[in-house]
């Protein structure tokens, strides 16, 4: 039987989880949640959660205290003193952090945009076996014998047949009373999966501009990675020239210079030539630009690469212009007229924060 | 439950035998040791095994058992205000631990059953709780699980709405109030005096003087046609009577009531309760039950609990001091004229009259006091410099809390004030048919700090959720007098020609 308590607790989640769902505009425009996370959960601050009533307002800094010091002295450092008192009396302000792993979130905002799940595409013929520990046996090999199950068995044995001395508790298990650990393979279709991010680093994205997209691809990210188990991602900055760096150093360099989004989706695609076999694998591929191109030239150069080279081999390319002060934003423009009727290529337009959730659903809403 | 060891059995009688020796005076004690899952469960429930559903006990199990896992702190002991009295002991804390806490829940038990702020608790709180948890939980069945929750939120936002005094008053008080009648009734016209000599009429019933007197009456003819009568602290209580509830909604209302005043009592006497439990483990402790090997262990966990935290005042502290005090003070006959008046430092510091009243003193502090009352007459100047005491204050430049002074008037006004209502604000259902709309007016008696302004919206929220027609609280914001309105579908703020002040 779940006891009461418990209860009590699932529909505190349950609670939590509604009011996540509620200001999921509000979290997932704000940065800051990124910086909490754990490994794979969350910790998200959560307003309001206690019950309103007519109290007073701040009247706790003018306090009173007991101890040593000349006025003046300081007094903070200190933390809340951790109560020792008796539970239930007096609720302290605590400010509710609560802990929503990464999978519940994505499931969140998979339920409030409408996402539906992902089906991987072409690797049904790829199974792998996963074993997996269940139960116990009566053989095996040594390596995985179980003492506790044996000497359970074993004790249980000598109790029965009357030969437990409890002033000499020595238990001797004999061979029938060995336990094993036992496995079950199950198949498993397999589904690699990789993100590409691509992000312009030249001088017109300023700070703002990438946190937008440090944002947005926290969220893609999350919402893929519950879809896929082990997705990996691959990082690639430009200018006017490309380069794969890691993770952070995708979001914190700042470049200056030309840009030619081309050098990008070159080396996208090898990237894709060399390490991905789109037969095997599962690509997406998100640019994150202000839409300012050096040339109409390398324009072209970018509708020829995404038409042969990307949008064939990807299940989904999504470009994201973030609106920027220097920017013209011609590129998402060229890119609607050429690739008008195509379902694989999405763009977005991202204005400020506020347009971030929109804007994951637009590039997630597709399903593929 | 599993039932108490041997040796815990053991130890129970012995240290009941000790309490008894210093005249502790309980209800039998009943010892539960709980795992300490179940204890968080059980302090999730604010100490009943039964409560009805609600998310908020699932919040602070969750509170709980985080904490408790990090190793930030820990349910030490808990105990319930009733009769037998329940108390749990934590299993796998050492033999010390609960000895220690045995002694303190004697020191509770002994407390409540004396204090008189206790005399109106039901001592059967564990049933009546058990029983409306089975209707809640009934009504959740047939009415849906999120209504009655959401309204059990209602009417959980509206529990400090309460007044201390109506359990005295619903127990002694008879039908009618004789002083409200016998004012004006016995004259034929409205306030004139009884005359014999006609030509001093004018000179004892001048007409200003009538006139006055008349609109005295009419006024008060008018208030008698307005509900309340007279301004009301019992909100929950006047929204049972009063309020269009469907039946079901009234016995939720009912029983969040009923918990709010059984609760009630702990919170006026937080100080003394602590107190005194503090004091009687630690003279348990130290006198009778400690054996030599235990003594370090005995000090950590004292001490411990003694702690102050800078800034923050701990009740166990100022409690067990403030007693040990007045035994002394008692003790040394360190009280009434002579002592107050004798200027003389040393002689003061070398008082003793060899009374030895402590004691008796002490006994007659816990039934008598609340904690209120307790430090307006025992929180002395000495007591004050003695335990260096100071107040604090945000320095506005750094945004930190710094010591301000120890002045000791400022001190003592300071913590009244923190526990007059403890702590609440003072609020008052003025009317029930507010601009003869039915709208429902309440006061808040202002004493210099305003309300939390989110959360009174809130509140106000749902109090139109069960009053059902627009809802009014007049305050004041930034010492403007302010009426913050809701009508249901939005609020609104308007300025008043005077604040409400509740007076007598």
């Amino acid at each position: 039987m779940i006891s009461r308590i418990e209860q009590d607790h699932s529909r505190f989640r349950e609670i939590i989880r509604g009011k996540i769902r509620d200001n999921l505009r509000k979290y997932v425009s704000r940065g800051d949640m990124i910086a909490r996370k754990g490994k794979d959960s969350v910790s998200i601050p959560m307003p309001q959660i206690n019950i309103p009533r007519f109290i007073h307002g701040d009247n706790s800094q003018n306090g009173v205290g007991q101890g040593e010091g000349e006025p003046g002295d300081p007094i903070d450092g200190g933390d809340e003193g951790s109560g020792q008192g008796k539970a239930g009396e007096g609720e302290g302000q605590k400010a509710l952090e609560v802990e929503v792993s990464l999978d519940e979130l994505a499931q969140i905002l998979g339920e409030e945009l409408g996402l539906p799940r992902i089906e991987p595409r072409g690797s049904q013929s790829l199974e792998t076996r996963k074993d997996r520990y269940v139960g116990l046996r009566t053989t095996g090999p040594e390596s995985l014998r179980n003492f506790k199950a044996t000497f359970k068995r074993a004790l249980k044995r000598q109790v029965a047949m009357g030969t437990y001395d409890r002033d000499r508790p020595i238990i001797v298990p004999v061979r029938e009373d060995r336990r094993y650990r036992s496995w079950r393979s199950d198949p498993r279709p397999q589904t690699n999966a990789v993100i590409i991010y691509m992000m312009d680093v030249s001088g017109s994205m300023g700070d703002e501009q990438k946190e937008i997209v440090r944002i947005e691809s926290f969220w893609i990210d999350t919402w893929l990675r519950s879809q896929y188990e082990g997705i990996e991602s691959r990082y690639i900055i430009h200018d006017a020239t490309a380069r794969e760096v890691d993770r952070k150093v995708f979001f914190r360099t700042r470049e200056s210079g030309g840009t030619m989004i081309s050098s990008a989706y070159k080396l996208c695609s090898q990237l894709i030539d060399n390490e991905f076999d789109p037969e095997q694998w599962n690509i997406y591929a998100f640019h994150f630009s202000d839409g300012d191109n050096w040339s109409v030239d390398d324009t072209s150069t970018c509708i020829k690469l995404l038409k042969q080279q990307l949008i064939p081999r990807c299940n989904q390319f999504g470009y994201g212009q973030v609106e920027s002060p220097y920017g013209s934003g011609q590129f998402i423009k060229d890119l609607r007229s050429a690739f008008a009727e195509e379902e694989i290529l999405v763009c977005s337009e991202i204005k400020n924060k506020e347009d971030i959730l929109d804007s994951i659903g637009e590039f997630l809403k597709g399903g593929r | 439950m599993t039932r108490l060891s041997d040796r815990l059995r053991e130890l129970q009688r012995e240290i009941e035998g000790y309490a008894t020796e210093f005249g502790l005076d309980c209800f039998p004690v009943v010892f539960e040791p709980v795992d300490y899952r179940q204890m968080c469960e059980i302090a999730a429930y604010g100490g009943f095994p039964v409560r009805y559903p609600h998310w908020r006990f699932g919040m602070e199990y969750d509170h709980m058992l985080k904490s408790h896992t990090y190793g930030l702190s820990k349910v030490y002991e808990l105990v319930i205000n009733s009769d037998p009295c329940y108390a749990y002991l934590l299993e796998g804390n050492s033999f010390v631990d609960q000895k220690l806490v045995m002694a303190h829940v004697y020191g509770h038990c002994d407390f409540f059953k004396n204090n008189a702020y206790f005399a109106y608790t039901d001592r059967r709180m564990i049933d009546v709780m058990a029983n409306s948890a089975s209707r809640i939980r009934r009504y959740m069945d047939r009415h849906g699980v999120a209504t009655v929750e959401r309204f059990v939120d209602v009417c959980l936002s509206l529990d400090n709405l309460i007044d201390p005094w109506t359990p005295y008053r619903e127990a002694n008080r008879p039908r009618s109030r004789p002083e409200d009648d016998d004012d004006n009734d016995d004259d034929g016209e409205a306030g004139k005096l009884r005359n014999a000599r006609g030509y001093l009429e004018s000179y004892i019933n001048p007409p200003e003087f009538l006139e006055a007197q008349k609109r005295k009456r009419e006024e008060e003819e008018q208030r008698n046609k307005k509900n309340p009568r007279h301004p009301d602290r019992d909100v929950l209580g006047f929204l049972l009577k009063h309020a269009p509830l469907e039946s079901w909604e009234a016995d939720v209302l009912g029983i969040i009531r009923g918990e709010a005043y059984y609760f009630l009592p702990q919170m006026q006497t937080k100080i003394m309760n602590e107190g005194w439990a503090s004091y009687w483990h630690s003279k348990i402790m130290t006198t009778r039950a400690l054996c030599c090997d235990e003594l370090i262990d005995y000090a950590d966990a004292a001490s411990g609990v003694m702690a102050m935290a800078p800034g923050q005042l701990n009740p166990y502290k100022i409690g067990i001091e403030l007693f040990r005090h007045i035994e002394e003070r008692y003790d040394r006959g360190m009280f009434g004229k002579e002592y107050e008046e004798c200027t003389n430092m040393a002689e003061r510091a070398n008082w003793d009259r060899k009374l030895g009243l402590g004691q008796q003193k002490i006994f007659e502090v816990r039934r008598l006091y609340n904690d209120v009352t307790f430090i307006d007459e025992f929180f002395t100047l000495d007591f004050c410099r003695e335990q260096k005491f100071f107040t604090v204050k945000e320095n506005r430049r750094t945004g930190r809390r710094e010591i301000e002074g120890r002045e000791f008037d400022k001190i003592k006004q300071r913590m009244l004030q923190q526990l007059t209502n403890f702590g609440q604000p003072f609020i008052y259902v003025i009317d029930a048919n507010y601009l003869n709309r039915g709208e429902l007016l309440l006061g808040h008696s202002h004493s210099g700090v305003d309300l939390k302004m989110d959360y009174a919206r809130d509140t106000l929220r749902n109090l139109e959720r069960v009053w059902r027609r627009p809802v009014s609280i007049l305050t004041e914001l930034d010492d403007k007098p302010k009426r913050i309105r809701y009508d249901g579908s939005e609020i609104s703020m308007s300025d008043e020609v005077a604040a409400f002040q509740f007076t007598g």
